[in-house]
């Protein structure tokens, strides 16, 4: 099958920033995907240069086997992105935008599919409301349906739920999921680290421009993140020697990796008789956060 | 052309529809004062090609001069827009080719002219009897006026990153080059000098052209204007498909 997105040796440089260098990426259909990383890791550029909105100095990019420069109009039919920052058209009501969406990918009569997602987003009643009455959050859901006016099977979200209240981000994930159970390619960027964990099947993470992890997101976690034991001492108290160069310092005190759940015993016990009094003993769960962490201070592969 | 030229260009005419109050006739009020004050002070004592009065010789240079400025702001203003306001993407994202893109911002442009220009000689027609000796000169003009015009809009939205850039464009570009065209005198009376740096203006051309359209006489022959206004337009269309087609400032 074609791989719904192939990313290919693709670099761009502005100025003395190089934004990507060398990135190689591919998506298979139907696949719930995450690109994660720091500020200025080069997530933009990479979902820009897939849109056509940013043409990279090298490399090739290809959705669903069209190549985005040469063959930009199959490209684009198959790609609907929403971006990052919340862009509207004050001239136009909630129904034009989505009318001269439609019509920008050539689609005429379109007014079935539109009704659909209007009412999928909750946007039914504000269908003829002016784009600068809209809330943050409707404008946000305005631009999901933009991106899906043309029912592409690539669906790229580029940080969909910044600055967005709790309740339209669990409509909007609820939608999304259904999305992609109905077979469309998702690919999403967040700085929400538990979203991706919950949402995303397969997740690349970006470091300067690199590809520097790319895994399953069950993968990532069991070889990057252990279980730990989370804890404070009392004041006054030392940790006994066998867990120096094994427990690491925390904001809130020690942090004691394990594998197992098994050697948690052992290991209160070695504290306790060690004359160790604990505060706060929590059983850290592993979490991309930790995952996201490890990659990124390059301990990690 | 898709279906995503005609949308563009039908979105194009709907941005300046929606506020013709502004953008249609509020233009027209202006030519209009610059009709009645213009004529108040110079009608008794200027003439110009012999016996033309000179408020009948103003109204097709201010239908023109309206004609290159509303074409000029369309495709300038509503780029400008969109960039500082960001909504361009959704412009960019569609399958529209790059030749579209160009088409549909200076059809739209060229209409906004036309509908302006149109506007203005409806009004001045109450203050003055007009004459078309050569109605097929006066659109061949209006249209290529505005297509020169749409086309700079483009280059000056496309170039300028703030509104004080595009206006410094209007301020020191276009309002010179239309100003001291001849909208408001026949270079004729200029000194020879001026009279041959005028002639370096491809408006002047524009204009002269247009008005020979009315009265059949003008201060060069309407095939050279012609020749001059169309490469204009050429060169121009060239230069900005081409901004467009390398994405300058539009894909980075």
């Amino acid at each position: 099958m074609i791989p719904a997105i192939r990313i290919q040796q693709v670099a761009k440089r502005y100025g003395s920033l190089q934004a990507l260098g060398g990135v190689d990426l591919e998506v298979a259909q139907g696949e719930f995907f995450g690109l994660l990383g720091p500020n200025g890791a080069g997530k933009t550029t990479l979902i820009s240069s897939l849109a056509g909105l940013v043409r990279p100095d090298s490399g090739t990019l290809e959705v669903m086997g069209h190549d985005v420069q040469s063959d930009y109009r199959n490209a684009r039919r198959n790609l609907g992105v929403v971006p990052q920052e919340i862009v509207f058209d004050p001239f136009f009501s909630v129904r034009e935008t989505l009318k001269f969406q439609s019509g920008y990918f050539g689609i005429r009569d379109n007014d079935d599919w539109i009704d659909e997602i209007l009412a999928n987003l909750d946007l039914t009643n504000k269908a003829h409301a002016n784009m600068r009455t809209l809330s943050g959050g409707m404008k946000r859901r305005v631009m999901v349906a933009q991106a899906l006016v043309h029912r592409p099977p690539v669906i790229v979200l580029d940080e969909p739920t910044a600055g967005v209240d709790v309740e339209l981000r669990q409509t909007l994930w609820q939608f999304v999921r259904r999305l992609n159970q109905d077979g469309h390619t998702i690919v999403l960027t967040t700085h929400y680290l538990e979203e991706a964990e919950s949402l995303c099947s397969r997740i690349a993470m970006l470091k300067a421009g690199r590809v520097v992890a790319l895994d399953s997101t069950e993968n990532l976690l069991s070889s990057h993140a252990n279980h730990a034991l989370r804890f404070r001492l009392a004041e006054g108290d030392v940790l006994p020697l066998v867990f120096e160069g094994r427990a690491t310092r925390s904001e809130e005190g020690w942090v004691l990796p394990f594998e197992d759940y098994s050697e948690v015993g052992a290991l209160v016990d070695t504290l306790r008789n060690a004359g160790c009094t604990l505060q706060d003993l929590e059983i850290g769960k592993p979490d991309l956060e930790e995952v996201f962490l490890d990659v990124m201070k390059g301990q990690a592969s | 052309m898709s279906g995503g030229f005609v949308t563009l260009f039908y979105k194009e005419l709907l941005r300046f529809w929606k506020v013709a109050f502004q953008t249609v006739a509020a233009p027209v009020l202006t030519a209009m004062l610059y009709l009645l004050i213009f004529s108040h002070v110079l009608e008794a004592r200027v003439q110009v090609y012999g016996s033309l009065r000179y408020t009948a010789f103003l109204v097709p240079g201010l239908v023109m001069m309206s004609i290159l400025q509303n074409a000029f702001s369309n495709s300038s203003s509503s780029l400008i827009q969109s960039k500082v306001t960001g909504n361009i993407i959704f412009v960019l994202l569609p399958p529209i080719s790059y030749r579209e893109f160009y088409a549909a911002y200076v059809l739209a442009a060229m209409v906004r002219g036309v509908i302006v220009g149109a506007g203005v000689l409806l009004v001045t027609a109450f203050f003055t009897p007009l004459q078309f000796a050569h109605p097929l000169w006066i659109f061949a003009f209006a249209l290529i006026a505005g297509g020169v015009m749409g086309s700079l809009g483009v280059v000056a939205g496309i170039w300028a990153d703030k509104f004080d850039q595009l206006a410094a464009f209007q301020n020191f570009l276009i309002m010179p080059l239309t100003f001291l065209s001849g909208v408001f005198y026949s270079i004729h009376s200029l000194p020879s000098f001026w009279q041959g740096v005028s002639h370096f203006n491809p408006v002047f051309y524009m204009i002269d052209g247009f008005r020979y359209g009315f009265f059949g006489v003008s201060d060069v022959a309407p095939w050279q204007s012609f020749a001059v206004a169309f490469v204009s337009l050429l060169v121009l269309a060239a230069l900005t498909l081409n901004f467009l087609r390398r994405g300058y400032k539009l894909r980075g």
